[in-house]
């Protein structure tokens, strides 16, 4: 039973989506409403008390350790216990000065310099990808002059310019685009398919 | 419900000066109705139809109050308000609940023309939505049936031919490179929630590569972006341990929550990659913005990088940063590699056939079109 249970839970429950899904009346919405759209906030509030446990037990045990970096995990322990702290109804709740002041000083600095990596990851990622080592890759060199070269002021040429990297965008790519997008489509069907069907169930741990 | 109206008369005659027609209902509904401003604000409006309460601010159904459904071009005498069964979406059309409708004949100098109100008229929902069927819930069918018949048919031994994947005939590879540096190796999941597919495909993969892991007693790390993926993730993981005949292996930090900020994620992950000094790194799943830099840093890193996302838009990212990426679909059919069950091949192969299916009825739409066969571009003209 213990084998067999979450499959039929996972097989009712998808074949429950599927009818949903073409059965349009109120009561039908209204259970899609309690049953999917309702339950997965309240799991997810206990999962976060799950992982909440796991993030601390995780770094006391490097600080224990004392594995490499382990300084970090008294920052991170300590940015945990600051922020929850801030937070108890009893400094002001979740919108207590102490919570917006380490949001707005701490938080959202950080964050956004890791955000901002992206621009350097672009451009020696951009270096490696348009070396011209093969004619494939020599074609995406060109694709990606052309497309470039549109925002470039050229005089009598920017129409034509414009008018190629749009061919090149709205063509070949939007035609590459779709094919995986038709493709992912059917593999979402088809895996949606093997798991409420029990056909695939590694996920549970048992072939 | 659908509503028609008679073309005004300076609709392309007369001073011809009609630009539009808007359409706009009230709901006409018996009362008592009550205010329940104290607790919800000013605009707060309860009222209520036979045995039901509506929020009348979050769904437009203020008795009395006229809401502007659409607007229609010149020449135009019908409009099709079209309503949904959720009950916090903006369209919602309750049931049996009647509604009156008008139409104003807009001009582009502001003049308008208003008509009569419309008798009240009601709509209940369906039990089966058609325009769905027909064109989502058929071909559905068609590609299940074909799914169960090639299970079927490799149940029966027969052998199917599926083209061979790098990125997925590079794991075992991974897994030995990293096994003989004796460095672990690091499993992203992603950004995704617990029921996105990506995820739910990742998973399957996670629990292939865990038990190869558990084989050559790697390290293997899990670092979790959201905490529900995080306890379906450690009952895989565990799982794949137990099958591969080392429970004892298996350690409670082998899957550990980081947090579920998008960039404080890529900052631990980051740091994990270049502190551990992480083989090979696994990234399949759902992925935003942060993939460029996770496989920037583990190519910088000097690991071996095997990737795979439903994303159209991340898919670039990981083909120039990292040594494998399997693109859109070769995530969900990674499982079905790696373990080479009849069953799980079977769904590949339907797959295919489906493609081909799709590629007859494209080619069929593109003929249509450019040929003027009407009744085969009404074929693919969906409705609803």
């Amino acid at each position: 039973m213990k084998r067999q249970l979450p499959l039929i839970i996972i097989f009712v429950c998808g074949i429950f989506m599927v009818f949903q899904y073409f059965v349009p009346h109120e009561n039908s919405e209204f259970l899609y409403e309690f049953a999917a759209l309702d339950w997965p906030p309240i799991i997810g509030v206990f999962a976060l008390t799950l992982g909440i446990i796991s993030l601390i037990r995780v770094s006391i045990a490097k600080i224990r350790k004392r594995e490499p970096n382990w300084p970090f995990s008294i920052v991170t322990l300590v940015g945990l216990t600051a922020m929850i702290v801030a937070g108890l109804p009893w400094f002001g709740g979740q919108t207590s000065p102490a919570v917006i002041w380490q949001f707005n000083f701490i938080m959202q600095p950080i964050t956004q310099t890791i955000f901002s990596l992206l621009a350097f990851f672009i451009a020696s990622a951009a270096y490696r990808a348009f070396r011209a080592r093969s004619v494939l890759a020599s074609i995406l060199l060109i694709s990606a002059v052309i497309v470039m070269i549109r925002f470039f002021p050229l005089g009598p040429f920017t129409g034509a310019a414009t008018w190629t990297a749009d061919w090149v965008l709205n063509v070949p790519n939007l035609a590459a685009k779709r094919a995986i997008i038709i493709g992912v489509g059917l593999g979402i069907i088809s895996t949606a398919l093997k798991v409420v069907l029990g056909v695939e169930r590694s996920f549970l741990g048992r072939d | 419900m659908v509503v028609r109206w008679e073309l005004s008369a300076d609709d392309g005659r007369g001073q011809n000066n009609i630009l539009a027609y808007k359409i706009l209902r009230t709901p006409k509904l018996a009362g008592p109705f009550s205010t329940d401003s104290a607790t919800a604000g000013a605009d707060y409006h309860l009222f209520s139809s036979p045995g039901t309460i509506y929020n009348a601010a979050v769904w437009h159904l203020i008795p009395g109050e006229w809401d502007t459904l659409g607007q229609v071009p010149l020449g135009s005498s019908k409009y099709d308000n079209r309503g949904g069964k959720q009950r916090d979406a903006k369209d919602f059309l309750p049931d049996a609940t009647p509604f009156q409708y008008k139409v104003i004949a807009t001009t582009a100098t502001g003049g308008q023309g208003v008509s009569t109100v419309s008798a009240p008229a009601s709509a209940n929902g369906q039990l089966i939505h058609t325009g769905k069927v027909q064109y989502i819930g058929i071909p559905v069918v068609i590609f299940t049936a074909l799914v169960l018949g090639f299970i079927s048919v490799a149940k029966r031994g027969r052998e199917l031919y599926i083209r061979p994947l790098a990125g997925i005939g590079a794991v075992d590879e991974a897994i030995g490179r990293a096994t003989e540096m004796n460095r672990p190796i690091l499993y992203v999941l992603g950004l995704g929630a617990p029921d996105d597919i990506a995820t739910i495909a990742s998973y399957t993969i996670l629990s292939r590569v865990a038990k190869k892991v558990a084989e050559h007693r790697t390290e293997l790390l899990v670092p979790c972006y959201d905490a529900v993926v995080m306890s379906i993730a450690q009952e895989t993981v565990r799982q794949a341990y137990l099958d591969a005949g080392r429970p004892d292996e298996y350690k409670e930090d082998i899957v550990y929550y980081v947090t579920q900020e998008q960039f404080a994620y890529v900052a631990a992950v980051n740091g994990t990659m270049l502190r551990r000094q992480t083989a090979t790194n696994f990234y399949l799943g759902v992925f935003y913005a942060e993939s460029l830099i996770l496989a920037e840093t583990g190519s910088l890193a000097g690991s071996i990088q095997i990737s795979g996302t439903d994303r159209v838009t991340q898919i670039p990212f990981f083909i120039v940063a990292c040594d494998y990426t399997l693109i859109g679909e070769e995530l969900y059919a990674a499982s079905a590699y790696l373990g080479r069950e009849p069953k799980l091949l079977g769904t590949l192969k339907a797959q295919d056939w489906a493609k081909g299916l799709f590629l007859i009825f494209m080619t069929l739409g593109l003929l249509g079109a450019a040929l003027q066969w009407n009744w085969i571009v009404s074929m693919f003209r969906m409705s609803f």
